[in-house]
């Protein structure tokens, strides 16, 4: 289904905008980071590319589809997941149950990913008193069981300390490495430094640069991202 | 002052020896309440979560009218279902004017507001934090009202109770349909009221009794279920 075809697309809410004439082409392949400052509309874009807004004016286009929601082709995992009120194990079995994976193989799947994320031994407890870690490693686990061909994922790490930011990070670079696409949202400089292979850098809703990721810390082309990097003080 | 200890005392003694008459009005009273709070449950949990998770004209009015009929006089209730079961009322054929199924429908009336309203507050907050993830993986209207219906069973559990209390403590619906016939349609609160004014008033404070009793362990009960399930669920 990718790749992924943004045409002049604007989200406007309240009468501000939030998106503004963003085009580009996401393709199979490297993990793409979308960058930017708070604020930015990264979050935003994210939600439109996954189908949860509708743009204002513009349009998003997968390749050969038009269906854009079906978790079983592009899945999404939130700064701050929702777990339902139910075990582990359970939380993933509802997912694959929406993607429409049959009852016989839901289990079974359910927990394979869950020793991909760690949390075999943790199956049976009650989602809810996970720690954040391990909730955001339960999200991922969720969203990654049924088999999406994408998985946005919008800043997975901003509310997590170091440790359990790394178990995240190293979770996402397996489900890279199977084959999954990933594009995810930072404001992180280090995150993004660390883990990215290509950078959309998004500033005040407009897309000011993309190169791939070496390009872009060693010579940023546009100079909001310069002034990033640098981390200056944007009215200075 | 006397006179109120010997009555005390003797209610004491006719809970104690589980009194033939005393025990029949209780388990009628258990019996209807209970009747009317699982239709006014059935009824009024999906009218609550209807109205929780979607969006559309005059929305806050019927909120506000299902939160003002929390409200509903059981009195006003009693004489409306004592209109339509009349022999002359719209449903008189039926005959089911002083008989039980006459007070469990008035109960039912009374009850089914405030599980709809309190459920829909409930599920209404649940859906502002679960709206985005539900349809991120996928789930539908219905498959979303039904993961929010059981995400907050616990809260439910104890709307459902709150309702139970109401039931069983309204004496206004259940004397006007039912009459307060003896052993037919007499429940604690009916029999309360008439043990009082004809002045025997062991009957009606060993019923009293009880019936205080059942209210307190019902919210004790709902007490205990919210705490258990946030300690064990979050």
């Amino acid at each position: 289904m990718l790749p992924l075809a943004l045409d002049a697309v604007c989200f406007a809410a309240r009468g501000r905008t939030i998106i503004d004439r963003v085009s580009c082409e996401i393709g199979t392949g490297p993990r793409t980071v979308i960058l930017g400052p708070n604020g930015a509309g990264k979050s935003v874009l994210m939600r439109l590319c996954h189908g949860l807004l509708q743009p204002t004016s513009g349009t998003i286009a997968w390749q050969g589809t038009h269906e854009t929601r079906r978790p079983r082709e592009q899945a999404m995992v939130f700064q701050r997941p929702v777990m339902l009120r139910r075990s582990v194990l359970a939380n993933v079995v509802y997912g694959l149950k929406l993607a429409g994976v049959s009852r016989a193989e839901r289990e079974l799947r359910a927990r394979d990913v869950l020793d991909v994320v760690g949390l075999a031994d943790r199956a049976g407890r009650p989602a809810r008193v996970l720690s954040g870690g391990e909730q955001q490693r339960l999200a991922l686990a969720r969203a990654w069981a049924p088999g999406p061909e994408v998985l946005f994922l919008d800043e997975p790490t901003a509310n997590l300390d170091p440790g359990a930011t790394r178990e995240v990070e190293y979770i996402i670079g397996q489900i890279h490495a199977s084959g999954t696409k990933i594009i995810m949202t930072t404001h992180n400089l280090g995150q993004a430094r660390r883990f990215a292979d290509e950078i959309l850098f998004l500033n005040e809703g407009r897309l000011a640069e993309r190169a791939p990721a070496g390009q872009f810390f060693k010579q940023p082309a546009s100079a909001e991202a310069a002034s990033f990097i640098k981390g200056e003080l944007p009215w200075q | 002052m006397g006179d109120i200890l010997l009555a005390l005392s003797e209610a004491a003694r006719l809970i104690g020896r589980f009194d033939a008459n005393l025990v029949a009005i209780v388990a009628l009273s258990l019996e209807v309440s209970l009747a009317a709070v699982v239709i006014a449950t059935v009824v009024g949990l999906p009218v609550g979560a209807v109205i929780g998770v979607t969006r559309f004209r005059g929305r806050q009015t019927l909120i506000a009218v299902l939160n003002g009929l929390m409200g509903l006089p059981p009195v006003v209730v009693g004489l409306l279902v004592y209109l339509l079961l009349s022999r002359a009322g719209p449903l008189g054929q039926l005959g089911l004017l002083f008989t039980p199924v006459a007070m469990v429908i008035a109960q039912a009336i009374l009850v089914a507001p405030i599980i709809a309203a309190l459920s829909r507050q409930v599920i209404e907050d649940a859906w502002r934090e679960y709206e985005e993830q539900l349809r991120s993986l996928g789930a539908g209207p219905v498959a979303s009202a039904l993961t929010l219906i059981w995400d907050t069973r616990f809260s439910i559990v104890t709307i459902v109770l709150a309702g139970f209390g109401r039931a069983a403590a309204e004496v206004g619906a259940v004397i006007i349909v039912g009459g307060n016939i003896d052993g037919v349609t007499r429940v604690m609160t009916t029999a309360i009221a008439l043990e009082t004014s004809k002045g025997d008033l062991p009957l009606a404070l060993g019923l009293g009794i009880i019936l205080v009793s059942l209210v307190l362990a019902i919210n004790a009960a709902a007490q205990w279920v919210k705490e258990t399930a946030q300690r064990r669920y979050g």
